[in-house]
């Protein structure tokens, strides 16, 4: 019976998720099938072209320096972020004494430096990466300071009361509270860092995703310009899979206290 | 109230009673911010004019200043910064609305909600700069191109903050609404909106954000008209201080944006709790 149920469940889950992704995919297929737009090519042109350019060695050649490019930034824009975060919350002067230059520099675009950074970085891999730092460390920096700033007022008295301090302090009660608001900031700044990893290859000629599908365009292989758009949007997907399966395993205790009090209130 | 403001007291230090420290206390970090500032600037001015960063690189604070007071007299400045908020307000507007309209109708009906609920994780995280190689086949250098990548960037993040707000509402809450049958405005008055403001606050923010990092990114390498457009054509004749300038105006762009929204949170969310917080007693 259980399992009758359950099976029932999967099969209601898996209709629902499948069913609008197909119909899209194949109203495509069938509208642009006859298509001789210059630029509309054939969806079956298209997954050609998918096959032939990015299962191939561009894989190696141009989408994993991207991806080890965006990687090194990210993890570096963490490290970042978090740590002057904390330093920031935890400090009310110091918060007070810094928040107007911070709110001045994440103000600004990230893209309108990169000619700045090809002053200071040169035209490199390191040019690259520090643009991914320059707009990555801003949501996770300043979500890190509100979200320790915002520390349950009782956590706090109770903290104090039992004498909690120092590394403990820090972990159980700083880290731990504001780990909700850490993990959002985190999610903005992945899909900022994709679209720096992006336009960071542009322009300058290299090896790359981006610059990949700059080329393309620009020597009219539309076919293959879509692919780059379709292989740029799966590795999105990827990466927002891999961020939630992080975001579970450091949330776990908060999403469930989160589902406990919904459905216990039920 | 006394509540918070015994708290408010306790947290803010052992000095005095909280009511005699409220304007103080404000007053104190105007001062401190600004001294930031300051300090920043002129952190800059000395590590160009001793040298420690070459001045081709970093020139000082005051010639970026001066720079700046001068291209705001020529007038150039003003139409480009003109077209870029023309463009930015223009994209965000697009997104706000529809993110908001179908997020209400996606959000309330659970059955389109899971049925969507893999598309919208499909196409969300795309990234909109994919967009520009057929934003510039498209339209070229005009507004049409950049919005293209504007709107897509700006709706996602709205749309999903929408959606959330929707499924955050509290059960007691809805199920309160059903025991007194209110009808479906009154619900989307009284239990949606309160739950899901939040939640539209923070997409709008992130949405104007996101909008203008793309305005300027357009204006890069599509080539439309604007601030983004001005600091290509500088950094590639050599105007290295003209460039700094006008990356100085994006980020004022930015900032003026960043306290237009902050203002309507605070008006919108007086009775929520992050806000009440912040304001000493």
């Amino acid at each position: 019976m259980r399992w009758a149920d359950r099976s029932v469940a999967l099969l209601r889950w898996l209709l629902l998720t499948a069913t609008l992704p197909t119909l899209l995919v194949v109203i495509w297929w069938y509208a642009s099938r006859d298509s001789t737009h210059f630029l509309f090519r054939p969806l079956s042109d298209i997954w050609a072209a998918f096959r032939q350019t990015w299962l191939g060695p561009r894989l190696v050649e141009d989408v994993l320096p991207s991806l080890s490019r965006l990687g090194q930034g990210y993890a570096a824009s963490l490290l970042l972020g978090v740590g002057i975060g904390v330093l920031i919350g935890l400090h009310r002067t110091l918060r007070a004494l810094v928040e107007p230059v911070l709110e001045f520099l994440r103000a600004i675009p990230p893209p309108a430096l990169i000619p700045l950074i090809g002053l200071f970085a040169g035209l490199g891999d390191t040019r690259r990466v520090v643009i991914i730092i320059a707009g990555c460390v801003w949501p996770i920096l300043l979500n890190t300071v509100e979200g320790v700033r915002a520390v349950d007022e009782v956590l706090t008295d109770t903290c104090r009361s039992y004498r909690i301090r120092g590394p403990r302090r820090l972990y159980h009660l700083v880290l731990r509270s504001a780990s909700p608001q850490i993990m959002t900031g985190a999610r903005q700044a992945l899909a900022i860092g994709i679209i720096l990893m992006v336009i960071s290859e542009l322009q300058r000629t290299d090896r790359g995703i981006g610059y990949a599908v700059e080329e393309f365009q620009t020597s009219f292989r539309y076919a293959e310009m879509w692919s780059g758009v379709i292989m740029l949007g799966l590795l999105g997907v990827a990466l927002s899979l891999l961020f939630r399966l992080a975001d579970q395993r450091v949330l776990r205790w908060y999403h469930g206290v989160r589902a406990t009090e919904k459905g216990g209130r039920q | 109230m006394t509540a918070a403001a015994h708290r408010t007291g306790s947290a803010a230090g052992r000095t005095g009673p909280p009511r005699t420290r409220a304007v103080p206390e404000r007053v104190r970090s105007l001062l401190l911010g600004l001294t930031g500032l300051v300090g920043f600037g002129l952190l800059l001015e000395v590590l160009a004019r001793t040298g420690v960063v070459p001045a081709r690189y970093l020139p000082p604070t005051s010639r970026i200043l001066t720079e700046l007071v001068d291209s705001a007299a020529s007038g150039t400045l003003w139409a480009a910064a003109g077209n870029t908020v023309l463009t930015w307000a223009i994209g965000l507007g697009l997104a706000v609305a529809a993110a908001v309209v179908l997020g209400l109708i996606i959000g309330s009906v659970p059955l389109l909600r899971a049925a969507t609920a893999s598309t919208i994780e499909f196409l969300r995280p795309i990234p909109s700069v994919a967009w520009i190689p057929a934003a510039i086949v498209l339209y070229g250098p005009v507004r049409a191109g950049t919005l293209l990548i504007v709107v897509y960037a700006a709706f996602w993040q709205m749309l999903v903050q929408v959606l959330h707000g929707v499924v955050d509402v509290d059960p007691v809450a809805r199920d309160t609404a059903r025991s007194y049958r209110l009808g479906p405005i009154a619900r989307v008055r009284w239990v949606v909106l309160p739950t899901a403001l939040p939640y539209l606050v923070t997409g709008l923010r992130l949405a104007a954000t996101v909008a203008l990092i793309l305005t300027v990114t357009g204006e890069l390498f599509v080539g439309t008209p604007g601030l983004g457009a001005e600091i290509l054509r500088a950094s590639a004749g050599g105007a290295v201080a003209t460039t700094y300038a006008l990356v100085v105006v994006t980020g004022l762009l930015g900032v003026a944006a960043n306290l237009a929204f902050r203002a309507l949170e605070r008006y919108l969310l007086s009775w929520h709790p992050s806000i009440r917080r912040e304001v000493p007693a």
